[in-house]
């Protein structure tokens, strides 16, 4: 027997499409590299402030502006709680139009475009109108997270909704029970688990939000941060971070020990 | 129990008496807590402008159109420099998280005492941190531009593409690294050969879905200084030109629009 | 000759699996390894290409202890031992080849194998070995394309590329249906034959693997209870493998199966 040979198939069969598509690729690499327009002495010279602030993780300072990193904590925390549940409260009616197994065409549509526009947008583009709007404040940041709250909540939730045991809606069905009996007797057992540990993971993208609007004057300790930034104070900055992951770290402990008991 | 007697009767209840109360005592807690947050956002509000908020909504509305359709062929520059810091951020998120996540796997750590924690740290640190914070500290440290939201990117996507690689890791099925490993595969091998092939799917998934992520990021960056068409958007707000504003709102809500279209097609076509 | 002297494996639950498990395989022997779930079986195979660590003992395969062996020595040891498994550990996502090839691994630096850059004459060995299975028809087919019974054979062809002096064979057959099992095993016995190899098979069917193997070893709790030829195998025996039970049926299983193979030849 002739000896044959073997390759390894490539991702692509046709030849035209291969070499056509990694082209296509070397070509975007290229534009995209020389369309950046580095300044490597200014880098250069920023080394020295990088390592700075490093250092400065080993002596944050948490004293000299702890009124301002403590009341803009505090207003952060505020704004994720109430954002969370007022949006979590609206998201629910909105998932239950959003699914397609449950509303009728027109609703399911209009549902499907608000979840598309209000997750569309950044957080930090709606709070800059939401700031024009009412006005510099927690106000804005709260009306901020819970908008995107509301299209992230009712989009997973619907697609969950979506993906309910069919059986087990038909039998609830067939018992003869209203709409609503069949939405709590057939749907809402079976997202609840769903439902919690997107809430809970919600919460957690909140905070971090949070933490940022303060950048655009709605609120929050993103404002003493941007201050920090702007004079160097990179231990204040340090300090901040540094409650900020912690504060992170410990939501994420908490959800894991929750999403574990609710399972 | 909840189920009592009465007499002859069976008298069955949800839950007993104490769980029930439990129960209600937890939802208070919740409402009051609620309540108290409400108090301190309404005492830090002047509730003068938000009574005012329909008219200056309405005026601004009024204002922001019809849009100034001539800014467009401003756009397309800042709007090349988004996608290119959303994509080569990721590309390099990829580069720097995939060693990250190795270190970080139960199953593929060097090691557990040392490496693992330090893979950890790296994880949690890059992720609290949003990208805009890190487009802060960059431009503060490098200057403002594209370079630095692009950096921005690349770290706050390390922990991300890192966490859930290493998940993914953890997930595999041991029984093929077994197999590669009894073939006498040197480690390297079993990791090519063995678990590779495995996580490449998630990988792919993963990857995509972060550069989605990131195009929405990537918008607003400009907005510290560090590029892209956010750049843009703060100067038209700066000069309260609302008709540009629109435009360029317009602009970014086709973009997230076209990036989600793409990465929900390439992850459909991996499974 | 493979020899296994003495060897022990405590977890770290506490539990001892094996109990000073002394077995010699001479060159060309095949050898069903018979036992209840968790007496050990997939344990003492384990053992022997150190996939599991043992606690106490030695094994000897032709001269070599493979137990005080460098992880570079093991990697060498290794080659010389094929593995099939229950469940066809094959790499899913990878092509046929990519998994047969995966048996030269030992033999190849990182990146020719990295780079798929195979000698052409282990390509011709797989080939061959994939025509001898019945499967040189599917290079290029990625291995969660196939029924349980092809994956098995390429399992079978990525051991035995490996050149090895011995296979450890894992539950082949736990999840084939039983007319795939008697083709797979009749397979496996056939080219421990062709190749002089010596092998143990672990194997729960008892039917089976008296028809397939010239010994059989029981295993209970971690200790050898039955060491002898397939028709030795009584009701007694297997009441001290397996516990209490009315055998009489299986054994007649067996008559009834040996009657069959002629059949199931073509």
């Amino acid at each position: 027997m002739s000896s044959r040979t073997w390759k390894r198939p490539p991702l692509i069969k046709d030849t035209t499409w291969r070499y056509g598509l990694l082209a296509l690729m070397a070509l975007y690499f290229v534009a995209a590299f020389f369309s950046y327009d580095v300044n490597w002495s200014r880098v250069y010279e920023g080394l020295d402030r990088g390592w700075t602030f490093i250092k400065s993780f080993t002596n944050p300072d948490f004293t000299t502006r702890w009124t301002d990193i403590s009341e803009g904590i505090w207003e952060s925390i505020i704004i994720t709680v109430t954002s969370t549940v007022v949006g979590i409260i609206l998201a629910i009616p909105l998932a239950l139009g959003a699914a397609s197994n449950l509303a009728p065409k027109p609703i399911y549509y209009l549902a499907r475009g608000f979840i598309a526009v209000a997750r569309a947008l950044h957080e930090i583009i709606v709070a800059i109108l939401m700031v024009a709007i009412f006005g510099f404040g927690p106000l804005a940041g709260f009306i901020t997270l819970t908008f995107s709250t509301i299209g992230f909540i009712a989009k997973l939730l619907a697609e969950d909704i979506e993906n309910i045991s069919k059986p087990q809606a038909e039998a609830v069905k067939s018992t003869g029970s209203g709409w609503w009996q069949w939405i709590n007797y057939a749907v809402q057992p079976q997202v609840m688990p769903r439902l919690i540990g997107l809430s809970i993971y919600r919460i957690d993208i909140n905070f971090r939000s949070s933490s940022i609007l303060g950048l655009v004057g709605a609120g929050g300790v993103g404002a003493t941060l941007n201050t920090a930034f702007d004079r160097y104070e990179f231990d204040t900055a340090a300090a901040i971070i540094i409650i900020i992951i912690a504060i992170v770290m410990v939501l994420e402990y908490l959800s894991g020990f929750i999403r574990a008991r609710v399972q | 129990m909840p189920v009592t007697t009465k007499g002859e009767l069976k008298v069955w209840q949800r839950r007993d008496r104490a769980k029930q109360f439990k129960i209600w005592f937890g939802w208070f807690i919740g409402v009051a807590i609620f309540m108290f947050c409400w108090k301190i956002i309404s005492d830090a509000t002047t509730w003068f402008f938000v009574y005012d908020a329909p008219r200056i909504a309405v005026d601004i509305g009024g204002r922001a159109w019809p849009p100034r359709w001539s800014y467009l062929s401003e756009l397309w520059k800042p709007m090349w420099d988004t996608i290119n810091i959303a994509t080569l951020g990721t590309l390099l998120a990829i580069i720097m998280g995939v060693p990250v996540a190795f270190l970080a796997a139960t199953n593929t750590t060097p090691s557990k005492r040392f490496l693992r924690p330090l893979a950890l740290l790296i994880i949690v640190s890059t992720r609290s941190i949003n990208s805009l914070v890190w487009a802060l500290l960059l431009v503060s440290i490098i200057g403002p531009g594209i370079f630095a939201g692009t950096l921005a990117i690349a770290i706050r996507s390390i922990g991300f593409v890192a966490k859930l690689l290493y998940e993914a890791i953890e997930e595999i099925d041991v029984n093929q690294v077994e197999a590669i490993q009894a073939t006498g595969a040197s480690k390297l091998q079993v990791i090519a050969y063995g678990i590779v092939p495995q996580i490449m799917p998630a990988f792919a998934g993963l990857s995509v879905f972060r550069w989605d992520i990131n195009i929405r990021e990537s918008t607003i960056l400009g907005l510290v200084g560090a590029g892209g068409i956010g750049l843009y958007l703060q100067s038209s707000l700066n000069i309260l030109a609302w008709p540009q504003v629109t435009v360029i709102l317009i602009m970014i809500l086709i973009a997230v629009v076209i990036s989600e279209w793409v990465s929900s097609k390439v992850r459909l076509a991996i499974i | 000759m493979l020899e296994l002297k003495n060897l022990g494996k405590r977890y770290k639950t506490g539990d001892d699996a094996l109990k000073g498990v002394n077995l010699t395989i001479p060159n060309g022997q095949v050898i069903g390894l018979i036992g209840p779930s968790g007496a050990g079986k997939s344990t003492l195979i384990r053992c022997v290409n150190r996939l599991v660590e043992p606690t106490t003992g030695t094994v000897i395969l032709n001269g070599t202890d493979i137990t005080k062996l460098s992880s570079s020595g093991l990697r060498k040891a290794r080659r010389e031992m094929g593995m099939i498994f229950q469940e066809y550990a094959l790499v899913d996502r990878l092509t046929i080849m990519e998994n047969v090839m995966s048996g030269r691994l030992g033999y190849m630096g990182f990146w020719k194998s990295f780079f798929r850059k195979y000698p052409q004459s282990d390509i011709d060995e797989a080939f061959r070995l994939l025509e001898r299975v019945g499967l040189d028809h599917m290079v290029d087919k990625r291995a969660d394309e196939l029924s349980g019974g092809q994956k098995q054979r390429v399992g079978i062809a990525r051991a035995l590329i490996q050149q090895p002096k011995v296979i450890l064979i894992d539950e082949p057959t736990a999840s084939l249906d039983p007319k795939t099992s008697r083709q797979i095993m009749r397979l496996i016995s056939e080219l421990c034959k062709e190749r002089q190899l010596s092998a143990i098979v672990n194997i729960h069917d008892v039917a089976l693997a008296q028809m397939f193997v010239e010994r059989i070893v029981g295993l209970q709790d971690g200790e050898l209870v039955f060491d002898g030829a397939p028709d030795e195998l009584t009701p007694e025996a297997l009441t001290k493998i397996y516990g209490e039970e009315d055998w009489e049926a299986t054994i007649d299983d067996v008559d009834e199966g040996e009657e069959n193979v002629g059949d199931q030849n073509t």
